[in-house]
């Protein structure tokens, strides 16, 4: 029983966060038909916003000194406004152009950031001790869950329902989800293009700066290439969820947890260390299955 | 005073020459029916109209302003509204949603309100399923919808490319006849990419036929008679 809670918390927990970076990817593609690969870099970025740019090993805490609340919103704002700063400088210029230039202009951006933060911190990892005492464990009905868990799941079922309510029960929010689904009709209905796209890149690096925080909370290190992996684990979410899917990318960040979280507990010890690979092959399989993705509902299709 | 005057309008798609020299004008509500062939350059006339294709010259002005390769929403916001040819519905929003997302550059709230309750009115099956899925409804209803959708921007030109395209002529004759009330009620100017010239014929309204891109044939569709319109659109 308590091995079982123990394991649903992890499937929670690794799933929330997935989810919140799925989020991410979808909402700029959503809108613009864009894989913003730079987004994973916006994570290191605002991680390392925490501190004072130094070559040295050791670490000065700049924003990482503030009270709790104030330190959030900080770094959350500066995800959004380093997000923002892409879209304005880069990809607003490259609204015209078809999909191949866009995604090697991000990867561009993505490099750019990079070597800025290699240019500042250097390139070893700073150790950061940000609430490192949510990973001490808790102990619920038996079962022994760092504290960071719970957090993770709260502040991801926060994020995942504010960003329900307004994009339900907003007027940017309608226009978002209409914009997702066709961009151009939208437009010719009225609504503004150029505001849409800020606000979604807006979201997406406030969900950068979101999921850099609980990494390292967890790892208590900045790494300036530590959003390269969850940039894939999100962008192989907004894939399996249906590309242009919110709804799917959150679950299909759910599952990704589940599955990455089940191969973990159940793998031989001597296959464990494969796991992504299994992870990413169970991936591949499920696409050829269904290259559509899975969450796409009959609805979203267009009748003719 | 014309609501909508297009001047020796030229768009072309990776070297393929769509439209070449398209003058049309719409008078204040008046109703304007274009047909022509598959390939005229319908379509593409609408896309330009509506800012979704950029022209390569000619003028396009609506109420006096030039809206020549200007974007779709400034379009919008200058008084057309576009209703694109394979109803574009939001599938996954509700009836409710899809109208209400077009009201967005409107500051006359209560006006919003008032019209949204006069197009559920003229379209009682979107009544009955505001809170409906619009990717579930009817081919019938969609159309319905897109067109209630259109008018919530508050437009003095209603753009429609081929309203009847996939739906039964019983349902074509309902949105032709909604269409009419609302015409005669707001003083709306129509104009309707039409591909059947029979029914065209019908609405007695004016008529230009593009063939080629070009403009090959204009008037009254009943004065112009069957055996010319014929002619025009097989180039006879």
């Amino acid at each position: 029983m308590t091995s079982v809670l123990q394991y649903l918390f992890d499937v929670l927990s690794l799933g929330s966060l997935y989810a919140l970076a799925a989020l991410g990817i979808a909402l700029i593609f959503g809108v613009m038909r864009l894989v913003n690969f730079a987004w994973g870099d916006v994570i290191a970025f605002s991680a390392f916003s925490l501190i004072v740019p130094t070559t040295d090993a050791m670490t000065t805490l700049a924003i990482g000194a503030l009270p709790a609340p104030l330190l959030v919103v900080l770094v959350l704002l500066i995800g959004a406004a380093l997000s923002i700063g892409m879209e304005l400088l880069v990809f607003r210029r490259l609204r015209h152009a078809n999909a191949a230039t866009t995604m090697v202009a991000a990867f561009a951006v993505g490099t750019v950031v990079v070597n800025v933060l290699l240019m500042m911190h250097s390139s070893r990892p700073k150790a950061i001790d940000l609430w490192s005492g949510l990973n001490a464990p808790l102990d619920l009905w038996g079962a022994r869950v760092p504290a960071l868990q719970l957090v993770t799941i709260v502040v991801a079922g926060l994020l995942l329902a504010g960003l329900v309510w307004m994009l339900r029960r907003t007027r940017i929010g309608l226009e978002m989800r209409a914009a997702a689904e066709d961009f151009d009709m939208a437009r010719m209905l009225g609504v503004r293009a150029n505001q849409v796209i800020l606000v979604a890149f807006g979201l997406s690096g406030a969900l950068a700066a979101a999921v850099g925080l609980l990494m390292l909370t967890k790892t208590g290190v900045a790494d300036i290439r530590m959003g390269g992996s969850m940039m894939l684990v999100a962008f192989v979410a907004t894939v399996i969820g249906g590309l242009g899917s919110l709804c799917g990318a959150v679950l299909a960040g759910f599952l990704m947890g589940l599955v990455s979280t089940s191969l973990q507990a159940w793998l031989p010890m001597d296959v464990r260390p494969f796991r992504d690979a299994l992870l990413y092959l169970a991936v591949i399989v499920l696409l050829v299955l269904r290259p559509g993705g899975l969450f796409v509902t009959s609805a979203a299709t267009q009748r003719v | 005073m014309y609501r909508l005057e297009i001047d020796n309008l030229h768009v072309a798609y990776g070297g393929v020459q769509a439209l070449r020299g398209v003058s049309l004008r719409v008078a204040e509500g008046e109703t304007v029916m274009v047909t022509g062939p598959n390939g005229a350059g319908k379509s593409t006339l609408m896309k330009a109209l509506a800012g979704i294709v950029k022209p390569q010259t000619g003028r396009i002005r609506l109420g006096g302003r030039d809206t020549t390769g200007q974007s779709a929403e400034r379009v919008a916001a200058a008084g057309l509204s576009m209703v694109p040819e394979g109803r574009h519905v939001f599938g996954s929003m509700s009836v409710l949603e899809n109208l209400r997302v077009a009201s967005g550059q409107r500051r006359d709230r209560s006006q919003v309100e008032a019209d949204l309750d006069y197009l559920l009115d003229v379209f009682p099956v979107l009544k009955e399923r505001t809170h409906a899925q619009a990717g579930l409804l009817s081919g019938g209803q969609q159309q319905m919808l897109v067109i209630a959708r259109a008018l919530m921007t508050a437009p003095t030109l209603l753009a429609i490319d081929e309203p009847s395209l996939g739906l039964a002529p019983k349902i074509t004759d309902q949105v032709y006849e909604s269409l009419q009330t609302m015409q005669a009620q707001r003083q709306l100017s129509l104009l309707i990419v039409e591909q059947s010239s029979a029914r065209v014929v019908m609405t007695g309204a004016r008529m230009v036929m593009l063939r080629s891109g070009q403009v090959v044939l204009e008037g009254p569709a009943r004065r112009l008679g069957a055996k010319a319109i014929q002619a025009a659109y097989f180039g006879v």
